[in-house]
């Protein structure tokens, strides 16, 4: 039953006020889809134009070949989970999930039998007759997301449905929501604005920013090659560096200061930018670096070290003043002291470059 | 040593004195009331013959059945009007919504048997409407007096309180349960049976009861547009101030019935309400969206219809007190004269209702906010009982609680009776909720740590409620304090069975102008009230910074 939707230049006004301007995506049949974004970016507003919730101002929203722009929620068939888990107080868990059923020419035997199917599949068959208050917020979450596929829907829609979870509830409810939703096959659009969460559930994902989609990739792409500055320090965390690129007989090389120059292969800048050295923007995720004792490198001064047991934090100051993170995995020795002076260099084939504002990765796709 | 300095600090005492408070002057009286009511007036002897007497003559029972009616049709055509209401200005954007919210509580605030008396002469026998219709059409009206006139009265008194009640509970829903319901393909009216008046289900039974409580106590309107109906709020005060033929024991005995049945109804409510209650907070509340079209249109034509209407009774009172009168009826042309004759010849109510009502609040001020304190912070069995004592006035209707008090201060050790002391204690009993139950409100939402913060720094328990406590709970305090003030300043039902010529108050003036016949001078009284109660709201609006009033 799943279906593909396919939306095309998509607008959202809020009177004069653009939210998202022209925004298009396609979601493939059964993918587990995320927005992820800071607050305020439109996912949420995204999400709730395919609910049916939100007007939409411009462009289409398709349901496979079927423009749905004026359909009614309740004709589209979704299945929603909302932030605040929407559980109706006044009905049992049971009365809840047949709640979408009873309003379908369904027999009332038929509606137990789903009702108890479903229950199985969220594992909170023992709490079927109790009321949403004598629930914990966990169980609540999977009253909520019971509610929303007993009903078979075409698309699963889900607004930030963990945030209200503490953290090791979270991990576990995601894993739950993973899981049931591979089971189910449901087309799946999941809004987050955490970013772990949105790695951990994501057969795709789309950061967003400002309206606009600024990188759409898998869990990986992202992480390793994303698309801008902004994906690249929204996506974990990264140091980044001013430095230039030169290019000398084919080969590239990068000069991140202090006369520390290190080649580096995949990388393609287009014609029209192509000059004998640009400068650019070099994102280096802390795992990216490599502390040397050998004198190679950028001079550095441990400030502070976090020994967080499999890895081991460094907060180092480069003889620019500007202060990097570097982790690096723990080792036995003893852990280098505040004061110490280290050298650094990175890692050419994981490190990313940027042109100078940002917008553009000059590095090569990665090799999956 | 430690444990026993700490169960017998300096809130104990103010416990035990305001309990004392609550014995003396409203368990006390509901006794002897109880007790009068089971012994022959002038023998003396134990007798059942009040309860006899009462059960065995139509007249008698005829009156309790009026009042069980006109209760019930009241409650239920309030609540049938007032939900659709507050549903649409919940979610229908209504231009000058928040003017409209604030006509609409005014027009609760008056006293009843103004509305009753602006609507006789609206649509009485002699009333404009009713000439006019007759005089343009033809046709004779229908007759207000009685069942029709008193449920018109009341229902429109009542609507607001239902109203208001309901729009905070339409605050508290959240528009995701909305958008959830419709996501599974419910809209319109299925939507609205299914799911919103299931959770505004216990809001609108507490406001049911408010509404039945007050319909059932409510004196000056049967008493003015009820001619031959007899409601039980009548039957006792004729059976109480009949010159001839009056007998305090069975007016004693008529309040117990009453009293039991209130009792009864309360009880029956807080079974039903508490098995139905559920806690919502609103992440996303419903909001008044701007709608287009004939639904529009119909929206706004309902909401300033029933504005319209609700209001109608204060604009023609005031209306008339500009009117010029000779002798009791009114004729052509416009003067002050109603105010000028007002002024002159019971100005003094004016006074005695401002010193009478101030003394009432600053005790009801000191006493609630002490009141809320320890409910709230010290519960014990004693503050427990001080809780249910404090909800009396609930069930008992202004006019038995006036009874109650006259019959027990009448006579030694303690006589008070006729004294503004007597009309203070009323005032004080029956308006107290008000400011205790917003005075609590606040408190739920004071960390107690703070408390404790003053304490661990040395401040006593009396400079920590005095100097940190009472001053975080003060807006809480004031709102409700000004509830308390309104509904003291259109008291009547107690005031009219325990005032003399010098404890005279403003509404017991106009009831009597009213009952005479100088509807000029009546209209006068009731527009300055009206003036006070206005300011009054619009000071509270202004203070709290809200639109409307939670009761």
């Amino acid at each position: 039953m799943s279906v593909t939707i396919s939306i095309q230049d998509l607008v959202k006004k809020y009177g004069e006020t653009t939210v998202i301007p022209e925004l298009s995506v396609e979601i493939q049949k059964g993918e587990f889809f995320t927005l992820l974004g800071p607050s305020g970016c439109g996912k949420t507003t995204l999400l709730r134009m395919i609910a049916g919730f939100n007007s939409i101002e411009g462009g289409t929203i398709n349901f496979n070949d079927k423009v749905i722009n004026n359909v009614e929620p309740g004709k589209r068939n979704i299945g929603m989970v909302f932030q605040n888990y929407a559980i109706f107080p006044h009905l049992t868990v049971k009365g809840n999930i047949a709640f979408g059923l009873q309003n379908r020419k369904i027999s009332k035997p038929e509606i137990a039998e789903k009702v108890d199917e479903i229950l199985k599949v969220v594992q909170i068959e023992q709490y079927k007759d109790r009321m949403p208050k004598n629930l914990s917020g966990g169980q609540q979450q999977r009253v909520a997301l019971a509610r929303a596929i007993v009903i078979r829907p075409d698309v699963l829609l889900m607004d930030e449905p963990l945030s209200n979870l503490d953290a090791k509830l979270r991990i576990d409810m995601r894993n739950a929501i993973k899981e049931i939703q591979r089971e189910v096959g449901i087309t799946t659009v999941y809004v987050t604005h955490d970013q772990e969460e949105a790695m951990a559930v994501s057969d795709r994902i789309a950061v967003m920013k400002s309206g606009v989609i600024q990188h759409l990739g898998t869990p990986q792409e992202i992480y390793q090659r994303p698309a801008n500055v902004f994906v690249a320090t929204f996506i974990g965390r990264t140091n980044i560096i001013e430095g230039t690129l030169q290019h000398e007989h084919g080969q590239y090389s990068l000069q991140m200061g202090q006369g520390y120059q290190e080649p580096i292969a995949n990388i393609q800048v287009p014609k029209s930018e192509m000059k004998s050295t640009l400068p650019v923007q070099i994102s280096v995720r802390p795992e990216e670096f490599n502390i040397r004792q050998d004198q190679q490198g950028m001079k550095a001064t441990i400030v502070h070290s976090v020994f967080l047991g499999q890895h081991t934090h460094y907060f180092v100051d480069l003889a620019s003043g500007q202060r990097v993170e570097i982790t690096q995995e723990s080792q036995t020795a003893e852990l280098l002291s505040p004061g110490q002076t280290v050298y650094l260099t990175v890692k050419p084939d994981k490190i990313n470059v940027y042109d100078i504002k940002g917008e553009l990765n000059y590095t090569g796709r990665v090799q999956l | 040593m430690n444990r026993s300095r700490k169960r017998f600090d300096v809130w104990t005492n103010i416990s035990l004195l305001i309990f004392l408070f609550y014995i003396v002057f409203l368990a006390l009286p509901l006794f002897t009331m109880l007790i009068k009511s089971f012994y022959n007036g002038t023998t003396g002897d134990f007798s059942l013959a009040y309860f006899v007497k009462f059960f065995s003559k139509p007249y008698y029972l005829n009156a309790l059945f009026n009042s069980i009616k006109v209760t019930v049709c009241v409650t239920i055509l309030a609540a049938v009007i007032a939900t659709p209401l507050a549903y649409i200005m919940s979610t229908v954007k209504i231009k000058g919504s928040s003017t409209i919210r604030i006509l609409i509580l005014i027009s609760s605030m008056s006293a009843p048997f103004i509305g009753a008396y602006s609507w006789i002469l609206l649509l009485g026998r002699n009333g404009v409407i009713t000439k006019f219709v007759k005089s343009v059409f033809g046709i004779t009206m229908p007759d207000i007096y009685g069942f029709g006139g008193i449920l018109l009265v009341l229902t429109l008194q009542m609507v607001p309180l239902i109203f208001m009640y309901v729009s905070g509970a339409l605050k508290s829903v959240d528009q995701s349960l909305m958008e959830a319901a419709e996501s599974m393909g419910y809209k319109g009216i299925s939507k609205m049976r299914k799911v919103l008046l299931p959770l505004i289900t216990p809001t609108l039974m507490a406001g049911g009861l408010l509404v039945f409580m007050r319909a059932l106590a409510d004196f000056g309107t049967p008493m003015l547009i009820g001619e031959g109906y007899k409601t039980v709020p009548v039957l006792i005060f004729n059976e109480f101030i009949s010159e001839v033929g009056g007998d305090d024991g069975f007016a004693a005995a008529i309040s117990v019935i009453v009293v039991i049945f209130a009792t009864a109804v309360f009880l029956l409510q807080k079974f039903v309400s508490n098995r139905k209650s559920y806690t919502m907070s609103a992440l996303n509340p419903i909001e008044p969206k701007k709608k287009s079209g004939i639904g529009s249109i119909l929206a706004h034509i309902v909401i300033y219809l029933y504005t319209l209407l609700a209001l109608l009774p204060q604009l023609y009172v005031i209306y008339t007190s500009f009117q010029k009168t000779s002798g009791r009826i009114f004729v052509k042309g416009y003067s002050l004269d109603s105010y000028r004759d007002a002024f002159d010849s019971i100005g003094g109510a004016i006074q005695n209702t401002f010193v009478l009502a101030i003394s009432s609040l600053v005790i009801i001020i000191l006493l609630a906010v002490l009141i809320a304190y320890v409910t709230v912070r010290r519960k014990n069995a004693l503050t427990n009982t001080l809780d249910i004592f404090t909800m009396f006035p609930y069930i008992v209707p202004g006019s038995i609680l006036g009874i109650a008090l006259l019959i027990t201060f009448n006579h030694k050790p303690l006589v008070i009776s006729g004294t503004a002391i007597i009309i203070i204690v009323s005032f004080v009993i029956r308006r107290l909720p008000y400011t205790i139950r917003s005075s609590a409100a606040i408190l739920h939402q004071i960390n107690g740590g703070i408390e404790e913060a003053a304490i661990s720094l040395g401040a006593s328990q009396m400079k920590t409620f005095f100097k940190i406590t009472l001053p975080m709970m003060l807006a809480g305090v004031v709102s409700g304090a000004i509830l308390s003030w309104v509904t003291i300043i259109t008291e009547l039902s107690t005031s009219i069975i325990l005032y003399t010529a010098k404890t005279k108050t403003v509404t017991v003036a106009i009831y009597t102008e009213v009952v005479r016949g100088n509807y000029g001078v009546a209209a006068a009284l009731s527009t300055v009230l009206t003036v006070i109660t206005v300011v009054s709201l619009l000071i509270f609006l202004k203070l709290s910074g809200q639109k409307e009033i939670s009761m």
